[in-house]
């Protein structure tokens, strides 16, 4: 046999949204030889039990990420912008709806 | 998983366990990205890979009986059971891959024993009574042990753990359900009851690890926020849960020491046969042996399998790029 066939599985990442009107949630992941077996593999994992009505998979590799190390200079600019959150704002407690 | 943003000059060793250690101490998650102690890793992928390995040896001892289930109703409920099972294996050999350790590895290195799994796992399941009493006390302990872990402190073990033990309960109400209803029946499948509940009571004791001051890992993983409980403590619990669930079901359990103590507001109970324990470990129980047999066939036989797939999906590969 040769290498490219003993090889592992691609690892593949599984969302699944649980009802209509929900986003899709990362559930966790599972190795699978294409992506037609990457759904039927995660319907049997991560669906056994009504979770979902549609799930996407796709390969860990083709997913781009911010590395943890950066996290604070990557994140910074918000976190000095109390004026975007509404507990900013004074408003006298008789002032209604607000 | 590619970085997308430029990578920012790399921090000291000392400044990276400040920020893993205040991480723990705030009691947040540590991610699989994150910077952390070798130590930590290790335990993780000892303990994580050794509950995966459980959860797939676990499904030996019950997929026993689908065969010989005595009606449609049980056959249906114990194939659930067992596919749970292997569906836990897969979150947490998932939750190992995150450490860096590939699957191929973590299967080479339950077949070769270098990693080890439960060791409830290698007693036998002699009548189909088995099924309700692993129901109720093997996942009932692994209940108690699996739910402090949700709040471990590895992120993707947390999540594996929470999955797993929504569906856990479901293993152990129909096994408790199934002893039930073999105690409403005759005499003869009363005393099966029994006899099972007498040959699992102690190895299901053995599954919380040895007592807390023969335990190596237990302090380290508790710094390090892996481990909530002690052995000693969940073990108590469970004995605890157990004995008016035994009340409620006419059994008795086989320990003659087992008395409430009313200073402690605990049970006090026996000691389970810790040099059995430890023999069992270095693989001499009853069934070690063709428990990683079975495992190793399974994953031989399978091999065409994993290769028609991958070339499959290579042969399409070169004729889409074609």
């Amino acid at each position: 046999m040769s290498d490219t066939i003993r090889a592992e599985w691609p690892l593949y990442e599984v969302f699944v949204r649980g009802k209509r009107g929900l986003n899709h949630v990362h559930v966790g992941s599972l190795h699978a030889s294409d992506d037609h077996l990457a759904l039927r593999h995660a319907r049997d994992v991560y669906t056994r039990r009504n979770e979902g009505v549609s799930i996407w998979v796709v390969r860990s590799t083709d997913i781009s990420a911010s590395s943890p190390d950066e996290k604070d200079p990557l994140f910074a600019p918000s976190g000095d912008k109390v004026y975007r959150h509404p507990t900013f704002y004074d408003i006298p407690d008789n002032v209604p709806h607000m | 998983m590619s970085s997308a943003v430029a990578e920012p000059e790399v921090p000291g060793l000392p400044e990276l366990e400040g920020h893993f250690t205040a991480t723990i101490e705030h009691a947040d998650r540590i991610e699989p990205r994150d910077w952390m102690p070798d130590g930590y890793r290790k335990t993780l992928v000892r303990q994580i890979a050794q509950h995966a390995h459980s959860e797939i040896i676990g499904m030996q001892p019950e997929g026993n009986w689908i065969g010989r289930a005595p009606s449609l109703r049980r056959k249906a409920i114990l194939l659930a059971k067992v596919q749970d099972e292997a569906g836990h294996g897969l979150y947490l050999y998932s939750a190992t891959e995150t450490l860096g350790v590939s699957r191929d590895e973590l299967t080479e290195m339950l077949i070769s024993g270098k990693q080890k799994y439960s060791s409830i796992f290698n007693y036998p399941t002699l009548s189909y009574t088995d099924v309700g009493t692993i129901g109720w006390l093997v996942d009932g302990a692994a209940i108690c042990n699996q739910v402090p872990l949700c709040r471990t402190s590895f992120g993707p073990y947390g999540r594996a753990m929470i999955r797993i033990c929504k569906e856990e309960s479901f293993h152990q109400r129909q096994g408790y359900e199934l002893l039930m209803t073999m105690m409403r029946g005759t005499d003869e499948q009363r005393a099966m009851v029994q006899e099972s509940v007498n040959r699992f009571w102690w190895p299901a004791l053995m599954m919380f690890g040895p007592p807390d001051e023969d335990s190596s890992n237990t302090e380290q993983s508790m710094a390090w926020g892996i481990k909530t409980h002690t052995n000693d403590e969940l073990r108590q619990r469970f004995v605890d849960m157990s004995v008016p669930q035994a009340k409620a079901l006419g059994v008795t359990l086989p320990d003659p020491d087992l008395v409430w103590n009313e200073e402690r507001g605990q049970h006090d109970f026996g000691q389970p046969d810790w040099d059995e324990f430890w023999a069992v470990v270095k693989g001499n129980g009853p069934c070690n042996a063709q428990r990683i047999a079975h495992r190793k066939q399974a994953w031989d036989e399978g091999a065409w399998v994993r290769e028609a797939a991958t070339a499959f999906a290579t042969a399409a590969g070169e004729e889409k790029s074609a």
